[in-house]
């Protein structure tokens, strides 16, 4: 158990980590890095995104399934991965070192 | 149809009514006349035939046809259907209008006394002169009929002046005519009892409203499917096995467990999966580099290559220590294991083994602290899982690293452990009984067969490296044999019971499985302590050695079942084919899994030395600098059985990745259009390039011989 802990405290130090939202299955945030308007925003409109490319690649296919989403920007690149119950997001500035 | 058809023979007599009545036809008007009028009227015409008419028989002529007429409307619909919401259904309505309608016209007279003639009347200002006499008329009569009408009290005077007055009051009142009959009439009015209205009403609670929507996906179905099929095969389990409820109470339970932990736990997997891909983020120039990097410079310089430093491994609890050993897993090919510990005697501490990989430079898969400096490793080459560990106290140790929580087996004092530290250990294939089992090699002089028998760890000592040449005296003058101290050993690529052993007296052996208590052969190769020897992946005589000495040397193996044995050969083969001088201790020498005539090693100045015999048979064609700060003693080196990739270990407890660059890498060429080489094809061409270049090397005695 305090591996996964450890393992989100070591992703929330790597360099250019700028926060970490865990969203359950219903889209609310239960554990975040990020003030509260930035959290509930991100987890809505990620959740929403994450669903329709889980639907897309398993209606191409229902025996694949969505491993990750990568949504690189100019600023910043937001990482997804999807789990069975819960949606892992972080948020990470690259170009920062 | 003629008219009722007549005999030929008119009948004087007036006929009687009696048998049938004209019947009514169709478009006839037959009026209901007296018989007799009627045949009087046909007897005084004659007959004319017309001359189409049809000729009948007097049966047929005597046939009746029966005309009715009705008042019914023929061109009225006779089904006319409207739609019922009473009843929700289309009803046949029963009676249908049968009035035809064969003229109308609207007339434009309006009665005289109606609202609309009075209206009338008054917008044209025409006097109702006109109307008096009607009145008059209409009042006459009804001269007694007492009215409480406002006509006035006049109502008994003559006609005439009752005309009068009543038209002046009719002239008065002329748009207030009240209706009135022919009588005098009197207005009574009388009203019930209006009973008072009372509102009740009940509303119902409206009943619970859920709003209910679905999505239907291509696979959702697929994933209902799954669950259904799922449910009918844990039935069909249940079936089958009644007898093992307490098992699937006994995993119920633990589902129970599981599902009910911390909530973040069940985050590991997408956590683990963050974080490499975090980790891929930050390192990114380094991952392309991994896949893509070719050094270009290395068109031009044909004889030289470079490594290019990719990524290094760290970890905060083992800076103090050095690396042991270094082993790839053979299954999956990113992943490898290493173990730490110390090599100087005087500091002796903990230990640690730590798996890594290429995903996720920054930490490691999974640790493993031990009380004793872990000295070498070997993952099983099937079961990737298992891993034989050897330690600085001088025990063993097999671990599952599919389990976190330690060792599986740790031999003890009473159970074969070594009285030095484990220099290397090696998985042995499964023998017939499918126990696994691996050999460890000391510096007690013992090399010991492990076998896992029924979760426990047996041992039997294979062979004593026992000094042959110098038996040292003992106190009382007894021969005592000396026992050597293994430091390394490596079996044979196809003959499994074979392998040679180093030793730290820099003797090397060559033994068998099946002797004992004797070596096949044995020869002087180094000065001082042979750290590595390994065999040639490819060439089934060749292998190579390393050394404290500052040398590598590669040797042929002596053919033993050669009968023209002379002395020169064994004297030359007791001469390596090759002699390279490193400057500085040797620490490990590695064969590339990919060719058979490339080789690395690495010094304890930093320094990673890389050879290709087929391109330069006495220098190296890249030394390069691996070590971050000088002074850093290169302990172990291993190359990627699959990658173009070799990790360094040092003595900072630090391990460098590095990518070889094309020159380092040269593979036969194929030529174009030809299929993919077959692997035992590539074989026998690496086996052919490296002894073509032996040729060269070996004595020429040798090659007449």
């Amino acid at each position: 158990m305090s591996e996964v802990e450890e393992t989100i405290k070591r992703i929330q130090s790597h360099k250019g980590v700028s926060g970490i939202i865990i969203v359950n299955a219903d889209g609310i945030p239960i554990r975040t890095t990020l003030d509260n308007s930035t959290t509930v925003q991100y987890s809505g409109l990620i959740h929403q995104l994450a669903a329709k490319a889980k639907s897309t690649v398993r209606d191409l296919d229902p025996q694949n399934d969505l491993t990750f989403l990568r949504i690189r920007s100019k600023k910043h690149e937001i990482m997804v991965a999807p789990d069975k119950e819960y949606l892992l997001i972080v948020i990470q500035s690259p170009n920062e070192v | 149809m003629p008219p009722k058809g007549v005999p030929a023979k008119a009948k004087p007599a007036p006929v009687k009514p009696k048998a049938v009545r004209p019947k009514a036809k169709d478009g006839d008007d037959m009026t209901d006349v007296d018989g007799a009028d009627h045949d009087d009227w046909v007897n005084t015409k004659a007959l004319v035939k017309p001359d189409d008419q049809l000729e009948l028989t007097e049966q047929e002529l005597k046939e009746e046809f029966t005309r009715i007429l009705t008042a019914n409307n023929p061109h009225a619909p006779q089904n006319i259907v409207r739609y019922s919401f009473k009843e929700r259904q289309y009803k046949q309505t029963s009676s249908v209008d049968q009035l035809a309608i064969h003229f109308a016209l609207d007339g434009n007279m309006i009665h005289k006394e109606s609202d609309e003639a009075q209206r009338q009347r008054t917008k044209l200002g025409i006097p109702d002169a006109h109307v008096e006499p009607a009145v008059s008329e209409v009042g006459e009569p009804v001269s007694a009929a007492a009215d409480s009408e406002d006509r006035g009290d006049e109502a008994k005077e003559e006609a005439g002046d009752d005309a009068g007055t009543q038209a002046a009051s009719g002239s008065e009142g002329g748009g207030n005519k009240k209706l009135t009959n022919q009588f005098n009439y009197s207005e009574r009015a009388s009203q019930t009892y209006n009973n008072p209205y009372r509102e009740r009403g009940t509303a119902t609670e409206p009943p619970p409203r859920a709003v209910f929507s679905g999505n239907v996906t291509q696979w959702e179905i697929f994933d209902a499917y799954q669950e259904d099929f799922e449910k009918q095969e844990k039935n069909k389990e249940k079936k089958v096995i009644p007898g093992r409820k307490e098992e699937e109470k006994a995993r119920k339970r633990l589902t129970v467990t599981e599902t009910s932990g911390d909530d973040v736990s069940r985050i590991a997997k997408a956590a683990k999966i963050v974080e490499r891909m975090v980790n891929q983020n930050s390192y990114d120039d380094i991952a392309q580099d991994f896949k893509y990097w070719e050094d270009p410079s290395d068109e031009y310089r044909d004889n030289e290559g470079t490594l290019l430093p990719l990524w290094r491994f760290s970890f905060e609890k083992a800076k103090k220590l050095a690396v042991t050993s270094l082993c790839w897993n053979p299954k999956y090919t990113d992943l490898f294991a290493a173990s730490f510990g110390s090599y100087d005697f005087m500091k002796q501490g903990n230990g640690m083994m730590l798996f890594y990989s290429l995903k996720n430079p920054s930490f490691p898969e999974t640790i493993y602290e031990t009380d004793s400096g872990v000295m070498c490793l070997d993952v099983h080459p099937e079961h990737p899982y298992m891993v034989a560990v050897g330690f600085y106290d001088g025990s063993v140790g097999v671990y599952n690293i599919e389990k976190k929580d330690g060792h599986l087996h740790r031999c003890t004092a009473k159970n074969g452990k070594h009285t030095d530290p484990v220099w290397q250990v090696r998985w042995q294939k499964d023998d017939l009984e499918n126990n696994h089992n691996f050999f460890s090699i000391s510096s007690d002089g013992r090399i010991v067969h492990w076998t896992i028998l029924k979760n426990e760890l047996t041992y039997q000592d294979v062979i004593k490296l026992a000094m042959p040449d110098s038996a040292a005296e003992g106190p009382d003058g007894t021969k005592i044999t000396t026992i050597g101290c293994g430091t390394a050993f490596d079996f044979h690529k196809k003959n499994d019971y074979l392998f040679v052993v180093g030793t730290e007296e820099g003797k090397i052996h060559t033994c068998s499985k099946a002797y004992s208590s004797q070596f096949l052969d044995s020869m002087d190769a180094h000065n001082m302590a042979v750290y590595k020897v390994r065999w040639n992946p490819y060439h089934p005589d060749i292998y190579i050695t390393c050394s404290a000495d500052w040398t590598v040397k590669i040797w042929e193996r002596g053919n033993k079942s050669a009968s023209d044995k002379s002395d020169a050969m064994d004297a030359s083969a007791k001469k390596p084919l090759f002699t390279f001088d490193l400057n500085n201790s040797v620490g490990d020498v590695a064969w590339a899994p990919y060719s058979s005539t490339v080789f690395a090693a690495v010094t304890a100045d930093g320094k990673l030395f890389c050879y290709d015999l087929s391109v330069n048979k006495y220098e190296p064609l890249c030394e390069q600098m691996v070590a971050q700060k000088k002074k850093t003693k290169l302990t172990h080196l291993e190359f990627n059985p699959e990658h173009p990739i070799v990790i360094v270990g040092d003595e900072r407890g630090t391990v460098t990745s590095c990518k070889l660059s094309p020159n380092l890498r040269k593979q036969p060429k194929e030529k174009k259009g030809a299929q993919a080489v077959d692997p035992s094809v590539r074989e026998q061409a690496e086996i052919a390039k490296l002894d073509k270049i032996l040729l060269m090397v070996r004595d020429p005695t040798e090659n007449k011989g």
